[in-house]
C-alpha cells in the first residue's frame, strides 16, 4: 500500500474523532443521565397509559388535530372509554401546566423542536408545581 | 464483478429510489379527511345577516370588531400594508362599488358597513387552495386549518372580497392580551373570520353577535323557518359582488 | 460528461464565482426572511404578490420558449438549428428552476410544500402547474442531456428522442397555459379575468425566450469560441420580431376592449397600469418603458439590414427581453391587485432584502445555465481540458 503510515494514521484519527460521542459519555460519567419530565402529581393517569404516550403522543396529537381541525369533532374517547376535550391547551396543558419542567425536558435533551408552541398558547404556571389548577 | 463506476453508482440509486417507494406510496395514500360533522353544527347551513340601518359603527361603534379580535387573538400589527383584520367596517362604495349609483339615497351612503369574510356557497378561495388548507364544511363555514397552509396566498388573490389576511410576521408580539380559548397563528399563514365555530361547539353565538348592543347582527341556520330565513326572505337585503356567482352567505339589510 | 464544468480558463471560473457570490448574498437575504417572515418584503395586504410572483411567471414563459426551436428542428427538419437546440433546451432546464426557485422563496411557509403532493387537490392550477413544471424540467433534462450524450458518442441519438421532443412541444405550451390559468380563472381580479391572457402569455413567452437565447448565443461566439450559425440566429430573430409583434398587438386588443367598453372596474386597472389612477403613478413609467422598447425593437428587428447586424441584434433582443420582463411581470401582478377588491390603492415597491433575494435566483439560473453550456461547449470543442472564456 502507498503511504501506508499517513493512511492508517489518518484513519485512526478519523475512528477517533468518529466515536467521540461515544467514549466522551463513557469517560465523563454522564452516559446514564436520562431526561426527567416532572410528572403532575394527583392525576394518575394521561389520556392514555404513560407508556402510549411516550411512544405515540406525537401520532395521537396529528390525529387530534386532524379530528378537531378537519373533522369538526372535538371529543376523542380513550381507549378506556373516557372522554376528553381535544385540546392543546385546555387538556393536555391542564396537567402538564408548565412546559419548561415537562415536554422540554425530553424534547431539549433529543434535540427536537416542535412547533406547536408557536401558535398554540402556554398559559404562565400560576402556582409551583402542585399537580391540576 | 464487471461492472464499470458508472452503472453501479446508476444501479445504487435505483435501489435506493426502490427503498423509497414503499414509504412514499404510503405517505400518499393517506385517505382525505372526510367533510362531515359530528358537532353541534352538523346538519345545519350556517349564515349572518348584518341591519345596516341599526348598525351603530357610523357613531364610532366597534363592538364586534373588538370583541371578534380579542377572542381570537388578532394581532394589532400598527400598518395598514400588515393589517390583519377579520371583520372591519367601511364605506358604502367600498363595500358594494358595484353598486355605481351617483342618486342613492344619503342615508344609505352614510352608513358604515361590516365587511368579513362571506362564508360564500361557491367559495373561490376554496378552489384555488393547492393543500386544500381552506375548504367548506357541510354546516357552510368555510374553514381555514392554519396547520396545513403554507401560505402561498393563492385564496388571498382568489377572494373577491378581501377577507383575507396574511401573517407577514411573527403575530404574538402584537397581541395585548392572548385569550387561551383560541391559538394565535404564526409568521406565513393565511388567516380569516371562521364564524366563531369554536364557539359554536358550545353552544355560543359568534363573539361578535354576542357583543352587539343594537341587535344589527343575527347569526345562524338559513333553513326555511329558522328566524334568520324570515329575516332574510322578508327584507329587501344585498349581498356584495353577487354577479360574480360566490354565493356569499352574508345579508345586508338596507 | 458533467466532468468538463470541473475544467475552465480564467473568465468561465471568474464568471461562477461572480455568480456563487450573488447566490451567496441571495441566500444570506432569504435567511433574514426565513427568520423574520415576508415582511421583510413590499408586499401587504392588498398586494399579496409581487416580485417574485412576477419573475415565476416571467421565467415559466422563458422555459416554454424552448419550444420554439423544437418545432422547426424536430418537426420541420430545420438542420440550421442544429447547433443551437441544445442551448435552447438546457435554457429550458435553467429557467424551469428559476420558475421554481420563486415560488419556493415566495411561501410564507416553504417547509410545508411538500403538503402540495401529500394532500393532491386537482381543483387548484397551482397545484397542476406544480406536476407539468416538475414533468417538463425533466423532460428538458432528459432531451438535452441525452442528445448532448450522442453527440459526445458521435452515435445517432436514440429512436424515443424525437417522439419526446414532440411530446415536448405540446407540455411546452401546456405549463405556459396552465400558468395563465392561475391567473385567468380568478373572477375576483378583473385585471386577469380574460381569455387572452393564455395567448398575451405565449406570444410574449414567445418573444422573451428565444430573445435570451439570441443573447447567450451571441455571447458565447463573442467569449466562448462557439459559433451557433448566423442563419439559425437570423431565424429565430425573425420568430422573436413575429411573436413581439402579436404581443403588442394583444395588448393593444385588450387596450381597446377595455377602454371603449368603459367598464369601471375593468378600466381602472388599466388606468393604474398606464396612466396613473387617484394621485398614484407608481407603475407608469415602466409601462410606457415597456411598450417603447417593444416598438423599438420591431423596428430593429424588422428591418434585414439592421437584424443581420450582430451588435443591434444584441440591442434589440435586450430590449425585447426587458420589455416583456416588464409587461408580463411586476406590469401584469400589481394591476391585478390595484384597486383592492374594496376599491382602494396601496402601492408596491420591493424591498432591497426582496430585490436581493431575487438577484440570488437569478444567479442560480445563470449558474446553472454556465455549467451546462460549459459541457456543451467543451465537447462542441473536442478538448480535455476546454480552454472556454
Amino acid at each position: 500500500m502507498y503511504d501506508k503510515g499517513k493512511i492508517i494514521g489518518g484513519l485512526a484519527i478519523f475512528l477517533c474523532l468518529a466515536s467521540f460521542p461515544v467514549w466522551y459519555m463513557a469517560a465523563s460519567g454522564k452516559a446514564d443521565y436520562h431526561p426527567d419530565p416532572v410528572l403532575p402529581a394527583g392525576e394518575n393517569q394521561c389520556v392514555e397509559s404513560a407508556q402510549y404516550m411516550r411512544e405515540y403522543h406525537m401520532q395521537l396529537m396529528q390525529q387530534w388535530r386532524d379530528q378537531s381541525v378537519r373533522q369538526g369533532d372535538s371529543i376523542y374517547i380513550s381507549s378506556d372509554n373516557r372522554t376528553f376535550d381535544i385540546n392543546l391547551t385546555g387538556t393536555c396543558l391542564k396537567c402538564h401546566p408548565s412546559k419548561a419542567e415537562f415536554c422540554d425536558r425530553c424534547h431539549n435533551y433529543t434535540g427536537t423542536a416542535p412547533n406547536c408552541w408557536d401558535c398554540h398558547n402556554v398559559p404562565p404556571v400560576k402556582a409551583p408545581q402542585q399537580g391540576t389548577e | 464483478m464487471n461492472i464499470d463506476r458508472r452503472s453501479f453508482l446508476k444501479l445504487t440509486a435505483l435501489g435506493l429510489l426502490a427503498l423509497a417507494a414503499k414509504p412514499a406510496i404510503d405517505l400518499i395514500s393517506k385517505p382525505s379527511a372526510a367533510r362531515a360533522l359530528n358537532g353541534p353544527a352538523a346538519g345545519k347551513r350556517l349564515a349572518m345577516a348584518i341591519d345596516l340601518k341599526a348598525c351603530t359603527a357610523k357613531n364610532g361603534c366597534i363592538d364586534c370588531i373588538a370583541a371578534c379580535h380579542r377572542v381570537h387573538n388578532v394581532p394589532d400589527i400598527g400598518n395598514r400594508k400588515e393589517d390583519i383584520k377579520w371583520l372591519w367596517e367601511t364605506g358604502y362604495d367600498q363595500a358594494f362599488p358595484d353598486q355605481e349609483n351617483k342618486f342613492a339615497a344619503q342615508p344609505l351612503q352614510d352608513r358604515r358597513v361590516l365587511v368579513l369574510c362571506n362564508h360564500c356557497d361557491n367559495p373561490p378561495c376554496v378552489k384555488v387552495c393547492p393543500t386544500q388548507a381552506t375548504w367548506k364544511r357541510d354546516d357552510g363555514i368555510v374553514m381555514m386549518d392554519y396547520h396545513r397552509c403554507i401560505g402561498c396566498r393563492y385564496c388571498m388573490a382568489a377572494c373577491p372580497y378581501g377577507s383575507r389576511s396574511f401573517n407577514w410576521r411573527d403575530p404574538r408580539p402584537y397581541i395585548k392580551v392572548i385569550d387561551d380559548g383560541y391559538p394565535t397563528r404564526t409568521k406565513g399563514v393565511v388567516e380569516k373570520c371562521n364564524f366563531c365555530e369554536e364557539r359554536l361547539v358550545d353552544g355560543l353565538q359568534p363573539a361578535c353577535v354576542e357583543a352587539c348592543t343594537s341587535g344589527a347582527l343575527t347569526f345562524g341556520d338559513l333553513k326555511p323557518g329558522t328566524g334568520l330565513y324570515r329575516l332574510v326572505s322578508s327584507e329587501f337585503n344585498l349581498c356584495r359582488k353577487a354577479e360574480l356567482g360566490t354565493l356569499p352567505q352574508v345579508y345586508y339589510l338596507l | 460528461m458533467i466532468e468538463k464544468i470541473l475544467r475552465g480558463g480564467k473568465r468561465y471560473w471568474l464568471l461562477v464565482s461572480g455568480l456563487l457570490l450573488f447566490m451567496a448574498v441571495g441566500l444570506a437575504a432569504y435567511l433574514q426572511q426565513w427568520n423574520t417572515g415576508l415582511t421583510v418584503t413590499g408586499l401587504s395586504r392588498d398586494i399579496s404578490w409581487g416580485l417574485y410572483i412576477a419573475n415565476f411567471t416571467f421565467f415559466v414563459g422563458v422555459a416554454a420558449s424552448a419550444v420554439m426551436l423544437v418545432i422547426p428542428y424536430y418537426l420541420h427538419n430545420g438542420k440550421e438549428f442544429r447547433r443551437i437546440i441544445i442551448l435552447g433546451e438546457f435554457m429550458a432546464v435553467a429557467a424551469c428552476l428559476v420558475a421554481i426557485t420563486f415560488i419556493l422563496v415566495d411561501l410564507g411557509q416553504p417547509a410545508r410544500v411538500f403538503n402540495i403532493i401529500l394532500y393532491p387537490s386537482p381543483g387548484s392550477i397551482i397545484f397542476w402547474d406544480m406536476v407539468v413544471l416538475t414533468i417538463y424540467l425533466l423532460l428538458n433534462i432528459v432531451l438535452g442531456w441525452v442528445a448532448l450524450d450522442a453527440e459526445y458518442k458521435e452515435v445517432p441519438p436514440p429512436a424515443w428522442l424525437k417522439p419526446l421532443a414532440i411530446v415536448s412541444i405540446v407540455w411546452a405550451v401546456s405549463i405556459h397555459t396552465i400558468t395563465a390559468f392561475i391567473y385567468a380563472g380568478l373572477a375576483a381580479r378583473l385585471f386577469w379575468l380574460t381569455a387572452l391572457l393564455a395567448p398575451r402569455f405565449l406570444a410574449s413567452a414567445f418573444a422573451s425566450g428565444p430573445a435570451l437565447l439570441i443573447l447567450l448565443a451571441l455571447a458565447m461566439k463573442k467569449w466562448g469560441d462557439f459559433d451557433p450559425g448566423d442563419r439559425s440566429l437570423d431565424m429565430v430573430a425573425k420568430i422573436v420580431a413575429y411573436a413581439i409583434i402579436i404581443t403588442l398587438f394583444f395588448l393593444l386588443m385588450e387596450v381597446f376592449t377595455v377602454f371603449y367598453s368603459q367598464v369601471p372596474e375593468a378600466m381602472a386597472h388599466f388606468q393604474y397600469l398606464l396612466f396613473g389612477l387617484d394621485g398614484h403613478y407608481g407603475l407608469v413609467p415602466w409601462a410606457w418603458t415597456s411598450i417603447l422598447l417593444a416598438c423599438s425593437a420591431i423596428v430593429l428587428l424588422v428591418i434585414p439590414s439592421l437584424r443581420k447586424n450582430h451588435g443591434i441584434l444584441a440591442l434589440a433582443c435586450a430590449a425585447v427581453f426587458v420589455s416583456i420582463w416588464i409587461d408580463k411581470g411586476l406590469g401584469l401582478v400589481i394591476p391585478g391587485f390595484v384597486p383592492s377588491p374594496l376599491g382602494e390603492i396601496t402601492e408596491y415597491k420591493p424591498t432591497m432584502l426582496e430585490i436581493l433575494i431575487t438577484a440570488g435566483v437569478w444567479a442560480m439560473g445563470g449558474l446553472i445555465l454556465t455549467l451546462l453550456f460549459k459541457v456543451v461547449v467543451s465537447i462542441r470543442q473536442g478538448k480535455q481540458q476546454a480552454d472556454w472564456l
